[in-house]
Parts: structure tokens; C-alpha cells; sequence
């Protein structure tokens, strides 16, 4: 599964790039995060909620920078493994290019597999998926950026956060 | 004598009581005390090697008294394949170890690589997730092309090639088909799939292992077609027991349709960890493990020339197939694509050139082997499309064509160009037939009247031939299978003469129990009712191959045929002793014998009390008793054929194909239960039609199984299906066997998926789309691409 999207966020580029480096924007920012330690150096460990199609699962793996061209590229790699539900495997290589409007034009490229029982049931709505975690992200990195004071959107049922990522970064 | 309810008659199955009543006792209903339950660790990856597997966590989770994984087994054998064969260069086949468990790498998705046994099957699920599985996922092959071209990636590093064999049949006529075909005036070439399929038993398989510490006895519950294989597999190659402390029980099985043939490493496992635990260990698969570790069926990817004057007179077939056999070499998976497969590629035909070849391709998905038809749907499916394309650039009637090159009934026996004698048969009268039953003649106006609805009508024909009976040893030792293919019975006659017949042949769902009383009964002049079949426990019948390729009453009803023979010459002189006569004075006719000329009579009955009660035996010359075994092995295949014809109609507008009639013209030779034999020729139209409109187990590029549900995979369901019309009236006798029988089972999964195909394709020429070709299954997608380009 590939897909390939690009967004302008109205932020200036040091800003996009700062906050996509920031392990606590990246926990925010994945959907169905729980957890989420580590530093870009060494690579994060996440636990991760997923339902797809049928399948349920808690998704124990880590996450990768790599790539780092800084101010203009890089590539977040994930993995996780979902026991008795398979497994799942992402990539995502992003760039960053100033707008004319004095914003951030990211583009990505995400590249998805996955494995197990989520194959095997899922695979009639895996593209599906996969495009909407990637759209949730990308929104909410964005939504982060352009509007740190509101609440960003969240499934029902979830624990809202009060504040947009940066806002809570700011206290 | 044609006894009431004796052979012929349309006798109602006598299992399907209990079928229907909720009293089948298949291997999960039994659950013997001190039960424990085993849950498997299956690979998520399709090609994966293992570098460590820690089951610390899982063994100290609640209720689990043992886990095992490929380590504990790395030292007994491997689940071999029973047909060797050699390459064209005289290789033998690459033959990879198939161990009971994953051990180093998994090679497909469903692999195997631990078990967990604990109190409750909730308790051994759960530490199945317990366990840590450190497996480094690598590059995985599912594309036989791939697998052939690309040697980085390999199922099995140790062969250092995906090719299991290259096999050429008949290698010595290759040349001469090649010339056949270059200096040919008219060459019809086609290229297709055939469609990869999930076996989908009603029943899942279930195992368990029992051991007795007292004796030193092992018991193997099991669903099985073949519990004496499966027996012997697990004695002489897997863990060395010895056969005579090893029971193997298939009570009621819930179909098999192939995937219950071979012996799998499940079954090694329960009986392992029963000897270790000292308790029965239980193993039950889910629909998801059936999906992903059953052996899957078909997979042939095909290029076929047919080579033929312009007057449609055949002179050559050469065909060139890559045959999928998955990750492990599963029992029969090498003789399927290869002599259950080649050697039926003359077809009912008078070709004189025949050269196949087949090589067969490793690859990271679930092993494939025989299914239904095994290798003769294959091969009738590439015969039969290019034979129709063939009439199409011919501008010759498909069913004249098709006469043009039957083999006429005066050519019996008929050496066929693949290797093959024919003993019987009569193709221009089931041609004759049905025409007649499928009112060929009306066409044009059915096809008019489905003009008027916007629908394209087509009409399909095919004709087939097929060998099964799957025997004889002479000729399968010949084409290199490793195990003799006979079939032994037991008839037992009671002192109070009801008789219980043992049978090497399992019934699951071919109503053995029936059909079988009903020779024995024609032959005794008996009630049937008075009959007992028992099959399925290798400790209560003396041996028997099992049933798959059609071969229990061809194979395994001759043999209960000559036992039944000896009964009747054993009884007879028991009759003479006790009519104080010569034994070749005495006749035996319904039920009675009789001195000759006299009226001095006895009947069956009072023989067999006699034979019981030898109070004045001459014991020199008789044995008390009255039992009989005999060992059949037939001198050939028997060869069953048959013509069908397929009307569909196709929306242009949505892809959609609706079969409106398909008529089944067969020669099963002897027919002994009419009704079951119908019953036999629908079930394996129903799934012939589910291959060629619905069914494709599909593997994405890393492996990943994309079908492996009920929801994705379509199977067939009764509205999918018409009224069948099933004739075997024109019936040719096998000249082999004693009862004058060929086997039934497999006919209708074999002759339809041709006969659909065809249908579709004639409907959309005839609705003007210059369409050759769809390849299986012809779902809504592809004949909608197919009519819009």
C-alpha cells in the first residue's frame, strides 16, 4: 500500500521541522498512541491501539527517524507487532519546502504493509486505513501548528486533550 | 440377483440419520478425561528466520503444563512426500525437510514454530500471546515466475533453488511434438491460470493424542481420509513409532475433498506432548488456521498449444506449466501436477503427439496438493479452453470438433498418446445424450429470449477424461509413488448371520456405509440392513489405502467384492458338508444354497450358525469361522468421462454471470447407488462452479494471505447454482475390476470448471466482444475489464 499526499501548514519551516522531531508532538500525533519514550538518536518505543475492520489490537514497536537532511527531509519508519492480530509496518518519508505564503509545504510519501490476522481479515480495507491514519496524523500535526490553543480532534470515547500539542508545550 | 436395496438400487443413506440428527461423532465431540489443550504459535511473516524463541513468560502463565517449540523436535524425521520424481536430466526432486515445527526459519504465513498445552483451550490461546518470537522477516517469494528467475530469495537456503523438479512427460516424445507443432498448418496457443483454492472442509481438522503408560500404546484421534498413511507416515518417518502400538482413529469426518489425505505435523505434536504430559492432548483448528495451514489446491500457471490440420484433425498438445507446491512438500503434492496430471493430457482424443512439461515452484505460501480432481481439472481445464479457442479460429462447432477427435469405441483399449490405456468408453454416445438432455438444438432461441433482456447468452461444452481408482501399484511404483496403492476388506460373518465388512476405504460424506452392504447383499442375498460397515480405525481393519482420486468402490469395493467371493466358496462347502453332497454339486443362488437336482437346501443363515458350531466339522478340510480378507490391487486406473454443457447468461452492463443450466452426461461404468451418485456429480459441480465464478485464494506480494476469511474467500451458496441435470445412464463397464465400476467423486469438479469458462466466453464472442480468454474465477470484475477492454 502507497500513498502519496502533500499539505500546507501556515507555520514557518524551522517551526515544522523543530515540532516533527519532538517525541511529544510524534505521541500526540500518532494515532491511537499510548505510550511513547525515547529520543530521535535512539529511536522511540510506542504502544500503539488499533481497530481494523474486525481486528483490535495493542501494538508494541518502535519508531525510527532516519534520513535526517535537516530543515528538508526525513523518514519515519514504524513497526509494531500486534500478537495475535499480526503486525504492522510504515514508513513515511516527509519533506519540507517554504510556501510562498510563508508557510511549510510537506509532502509525504507513505508506504504501509501489514501482516497476520489483520491481512487476512483486514485486507478489503487495509488502503483505507492506512490512508486515514496518515491523513489523522498529518492533520493533527498540522492542526498542533496552525492552531495550538484548540482541542484537536479526537474519535469519540477517547481522553481529549485540553490543549493543542504546542499549547501544552507552552503550559 | 438383484436383491431389494442390492446393487443398482437407489438405496437412501443410512449415515445421513445420524448426519441429520445431530448423532455424528466427529474427533472434536470426543473429549477424553484429563483433557489438556493445545493452542499453535503460527508466523505472521511470510519467510522469516527464527533467532530465538523465548517461552519463559508463556510457561508460567496459568494453566499451562508444557510448551514446545521446532527445538524440541529438530532430532525425529521429516513429514516426507510420497511420490519421487525425477527431473528431464534425470535428477531426483528437491526435497526439503518438513519439520513437525518451524525450526530456524518460517517459510509461510500460518507456519507453525510453537505450541502450547495447557488446562483450557482459553488458557493455551492466551499464552500463545506470551510467547516472545524474535523473527527477523525476509524478503518473501509467491510468484512461481519470481521464485524460478530470483535465487536471492529462497524458500529452502539448503536446495539453493525454488525448483523442486523439472519434469517432462513423455521426455522421449518432445522432440517429435515439437516438430509436430512447428510443421503444423494451424497452432491454437493459450495462456491461463488456474486458480488457487482453499479447500474449506466443513469440519476443521482436529487431533488428539493419547497415551497409555501401561502398555505403551498411542492413540491418534484424528480427522483423517487415510488413517492407515497417516499411521504409517507417523511410524516409519516422523517419530518412529512402531505401527503395531499406534492406533489411528478417523471417526466421523466433515469432508475432506483432499485436505485430510496427508498426515501433518499437528498430528506428530498431539501424540508427542501426550507421551510427555502422560495425558490426552487435544487440538482443534480454527477457520483461521484451516485457511493458512491446510494444503491449499490447483495453482498451475499454464501456456498450451494445440497443433491441427485445417480440417480440426489433432496433431499435437504441448503444454508447459509451473505448478505452486507452496512452502514444504506436502504427501502427494508431487505426484498431482505431474502423473495425476500429465498423463490425462491427450484427453478423449486420438492425438498422436503429447509432450508436457511441469516444473514445480517453491514458494512462501501454504503447501498445495491434491484437491478434488487433483491434476485432472488442471488438465482438463488447459485441454478443453484450447480445444474451444481452436473451434472458434477454426470456424468449426465446438462439438464437432470435438467428435472429430473422440476416440471411437471400437479403439478399445486405447493407448493414449500420454502414456495411458484406456479400457473403456463410448464419447460420441455421451455427446449423443447430451445433446439431447441439454437441448443443444434450442439454443439460439434461448439465446434470443435472453437477447430481449439484455443479457449475453452463452453455451459451453467440454468433454472429459479422467484416471482414478488411483491404483495400481504395478503402474504407480512405474510413475515413482513410494507406497503400493491396493485396498484390503474383511468380511465377517456372524454366527447369527449379520456380517460386519472392515474397509481400508474412510467414508466422509460418500456413503461408504450404504453403498458398500449393497454389493455384499447382491452378492449374499441378504438384507443389506444386515450389513455393517466399520472404516476409519486402523485397529479394527486390517489395512487400506484410504479414499481420495475416486477409488474406494473401484479400489476398496473390489476388494470387499473378493472377499465376499471367498465367503460365498468357504460357505459353500459348509453347505455341502451339511448336505452330506460334493461342494461342486451345490449352488448358491438368493440366499440358498442347493444341491443340484435335489431338494435338499440350506440357507445363508443356517451356513453361518454352522460355521460357528462345527460340532461334526471335518476339521482337516474346513475351518471353523466365517471370514475372509482379500487384498485388491487393480490392473489399471478406471477411466470415467463424460460431456457437459453449460448455458450462462452475462450482463454487459455489471460482469455478472449467471448459470443457467449445466447438464453432467457421465460413464461411471456400473452404477451401484444411483441416488449417491447424483449426490457425488452435484457436489463436485458445486464446486467446480465455486473455482470457476467465485473462488481464489490470493497471496500478496510479502506473502500475506488476502483471502483467508470466509468474508473474502467466496465460496459457493445454493443460489449460485441451478438445477443440475445429472445423467450416467450411458455407462461403458470397466473391463478391470469385478463390479465393472470407475470412480464418481471427482467428475463433476473435474468437467466444470472447462464447461463454465467456455459458457462465458461464448456468450461474450456471441455479444460481439473479441474476448479470448478470462481467467478463473471469472468474477464481475474481469468479465466486465474483459468487455470494456
Amino acid at each position: 500500500m502507497n500513498l502519496a499526499d502533500a499539505r500546507e501548514i501556515a507555520a514557518p519551516r524551522t517551526v515544522v521541522w523543530a515540532a516533527i522531531l519532538d517525541p511529544e508532538v510524534l505521541k500526540t500525533c500518532i494515532p491511537g498512541c499510548k505510550e511513547l519514550t525515547g529520543t530521535v538518536e535512539d529511536g522511540f518505543e510506542a504502544i500503539v491501539v488499533q481497530k481494523v475492520g474486525p481486528v483490535k489490537a495493542t501494538f508494541k514497536g518502535e519508531v525510527e527517524v532516519s534520513d535526517i537532511v535537516a530543515g528538508e527531509s526525513l523518514t519515519l519508519t514504524g513497526q509494531g507487532k500486534g500478537g495475535p492480530a499480526g503486525f504492522a509496518k510504515g514508513a513515511a518519508k516527509v519533506s519540507f519546502a517554504d510556501t510562498d505564503a510563508g508557510g511549510t509545504l510537506l509532502t509525504y510519501d507513505v508506504e504501509a504493509k501489514v501482516g497476520g490476522k489483520l491481512a487476512q481479515l483486514g485486507s478489503r480495507i487495509i488502503d483505507g486505513f492506512t490512508k486515514k491514519l496518515a491523513d489523522q496524523f498529518f492533520e493533527r500535526f498540522q492542526d498542533g501548528l496552525e492552531d495550538p490553543i484548540e482541542a484537536e480532534p479526537e474519535e469519540e470515547n477517547e481522553e481529549k486533550p485540553k490543549k493543542g500539542w504546542i499549547g501544552r508545550m507552552l503550559g | 440377483m438383484a436383491a431389494d436395496g442390492g446393487m443398482g438400487h437407489a438405496t437412501k443413506r443410512r449415515e445421513d440419520v445420524r448426519f441429520l440428527t445431530g448423532r455424528g461423532r466427529y474427533t472434536d465431540d470426543y473429549t477424553p478425561a484429563k483433557t489438556t489443550y493445545c493452542a499453535f504459535a503460527r508466523s505472521t511473516v511470510a519467510n522469516g528466520k527464527i533467532n530465538s524463541i523465548d517461552t519463559s513468560a508463556a510457561a508460567e502463565m496459568p494453566g499451562v503444563v508444557a510448551v514446545f517449540t521446532g527445538e524440541d523436535f529438530a532430532d525425529v524425521g521429516g513429514n516426507p512426500a510420497g511420490w519421487l520424481i525425477n527431473s528431464r536430466d534425470g535428477e531426483p526432486m528437491k526435497e526439503p525437510k518438513r519439520p513437525v515445527l518451524a525450526h530456524g526459519k518460517v517459510r509461510h504465513v500460518g507456519d507453525a514454530y510453537a505450541a502450547v498445552i495447557a488446562e483450557t483451550l482459553e488458557q493455551a490461546m492466551d499464552a500463545v500471546e506470551a510467547i516472545d518470537a524474535d523473527i527477523d522477516e525476509l524478503d518473501a517469494v509467491t510468484n512461481m515466475a519470481d521464485a524460478l528467475a530470483n535465487t536471492d530469495t529462497l524458500v529452502h537456503d539448503e536446495i539453493g533453488t525454488n525448483q523442486c523438479f523439472d519434469w517432462g512427460w513423455i521426455e522421449d516424445n518432445r522432440a517429435a511434438t515439437d516438430e509436430a507443432i512447428k510443421n503444423a498448418p494451424h497452432v491454437t496457443t493459450l495462456e491461463l491460470v488456474n486458480n488457487r483454492l482453499v479447500p474449506n472442509a466443513m469440519e476443521p481438522r482436529c487431533s488428539i493424542g493419547e497415551y497409555d503408560p501401561g502398555t505403551g500404546d498411542y492413540r491418534l484421534t484424528t480427522t483423517s481420509q487415510n488413517p492407515h498413511l497417516t499411521r504409517l507416515l507417523i511410524s516409519a518417518f516422523v517419530m518412529g513409532i512402531p505401527e503395531n502400538k499406534l492406533t489411528v482413529h478417523a471417526p466421523d469426518v466433515g469432508g475432506g475433498f483432499g485436505s485430510k489425505i496427508y498426515h501433518y505435523g499437528e498430528e506428530a505434536l498431539v501424540l508427542a506432548a501426550a507421551k510427555k504430559l502422560n495425558r490426552p492432548v487435544k487440538w482443534t483448528s480454527t477457520r483461521t488456521e484451516a485457511f493458512l495451514s491446510d494444503a491449499h489446491g490447483r495453482d498451475h500457471v499454464t501456456k498450451i498449444e494445440l497443433a491441427c490440420e485445417k480440417d480440426g484433425t489433432f496433431i499435437a498438445f504441448r503444454t508447459e506449466t509451473m505448478a505452486n507446491v507452496g512452502a514444504y512438500l506436502s504427501n502427494f503434492s508431487t505426484a498431482t501436477p505431474t502423473f495425476l496430471h500429465g498423463t490425462l493430457m491427450a484427453g478423449n482424443y486420438t492425438v498422436p503427439n503429447v509432450y508436457v512439461n511441469v516444473k514445480a515452484v517453491f514458494t512462501n505460501t501454504a503447501p498445495v496438493d491434491a484437491y478434488r480432481g487433483a491434476g485432472r481439472p488442471e488438465a482438463t481445464f488447459s485441454l478443453e479452453r484450447v480445444i474451444d479457442k481452436a473451434a472458434r479460429e477454426l470456424g468449426i462447432d465446438p462439438v464437432a470438433l470435438r467428435r472429430k477427435n473422440f476416440i471411437k469405441p471400437d479403439q478399445y483399449p486405447y493407448a493414449s498418446a500420454a502414456g495411458l490405456e484406456y479400457d473403456s468408453g463410448n464419447y460420441d454416445a455421451l455427446m449423443d445424450g447430451l445433446e439431447k438432455r441439454a437441448d443443444l438444438a434450442g439454443f439460439e432461441a434461448r439465446r434470443a429470449e435472453s437477447a430481449k433482456n439484455g443479457k449475453l447468452r452463452g453455451l459451453g461444452i467440454n468433454a472429459y477424461i479422467e484416471a482414478c481408482g488411483i491404483a495400481p501399484s504395478n503402474l504407480v511404483g512405474v510413475l515413482g509413488s513410494r507406497v503400493g496403492l491396493y485396498d484390503a476388506a474383511t468380511v465377517r460373518v456372524n454366527a447369527t448371520g449379520n456380517i460386519s465388512v472392515m474397509v481400508g476405504a474412510h467414508s466422509h460424506g460418500q456413503g461408504h456405509e450404504t453403498a458398500f452392504p449393497q454389493v455384499v447383499a447382491d452378492m449374499l442375498g441378504v438384507d443389506p440392513m444386515s450389513i455393517e460397515i466399520v472404516h476409519g480405525d486402523t485397529s479394527k481393519i486390517p489395512f487400506g489405502m484410504g479414499t481420495y482420486g475416486s477409488r474406494s468402490l473401484a479400489v476398496c469395493g473390489s476388494a470387499v467384492f473378493r472377499a465376499t467371493e471367498k465367503i460365498i466358496k468357504k460357505a459353500t462347502l459348509i453347505a455341502a458338508h451339511m448336505m452330506e453332497d460334493k461342494p461342486e454339486n451345490v449352488d448358491f443362488t438368493d440366499g440358498e444354497f442347493a444341491v443340484k437336482g435335489t431338494n435338499k437346501k440350506v440357507s445363508f443363515g443356517e451356513v453361518a450358525l454352522k460355521a460357528y458350531i462345527p460340532h461334526n466339522f471335518p476339521l482337516e478340510s474346513i475351518e471353523p469361522g466365517l471370514e475372509e480378507t482379500a487384498f485388491y490391487d487393480p490392473a489399471n486406473f478406471t477411466y470415467p468421462s463424460g460431456a457437459y454443457a453449460c448455458e450462462v447468461e452475462v450482463d454487459p452492463e455489471t460482469g455478472k454471470v449467471d448459470i443457467c443450466s449445466m447438464v453432467a452426461m457421465d460413464d461411471f461404468g456400473n452404477v451401484v447407488n444411483p441416488m449417491i451418485v447424483t449426490g457425488q456429480v452435484q457436489g463436485g459441480l458445486a464446486q467446480g462452479i465455486g473455482q470457476a465464478l467465485l473462488e481464489h485464494g490470493i497471496y500478496d506480494e510479502n506473502g500475506q494471505l488476502l483471502s483467508g476469511s470466509l468474508m473474502d474467500y467466496a465460496m459457493p451458496r445454493a443460489d449460485d447454482l441451478p438445477n443440475f441435470v445429472v445423467d450416467h445412464s450411458h455407462a461403458t463397464r470397466c473391463t478391470h475390476n469385478p463390479i465393472g465400476v470407475k470412480g464418481c467423486g471427482e467428475a463433476g469438479a473435474i468437467g466444470s470448471p472447462p464447461t463454465v469458462v467456455n459458457a462465458v466466453v461464448d456468450a461474450l464472442q456471441r455479444g460481439g466482444h473479441d474476448v479470448d480468454h478470462i481467467d478463473m474465477p471469472v468474477s464481475p470484475a474481469r468479465v466486465w475489464a474483459a468487455i470494456n477492454g
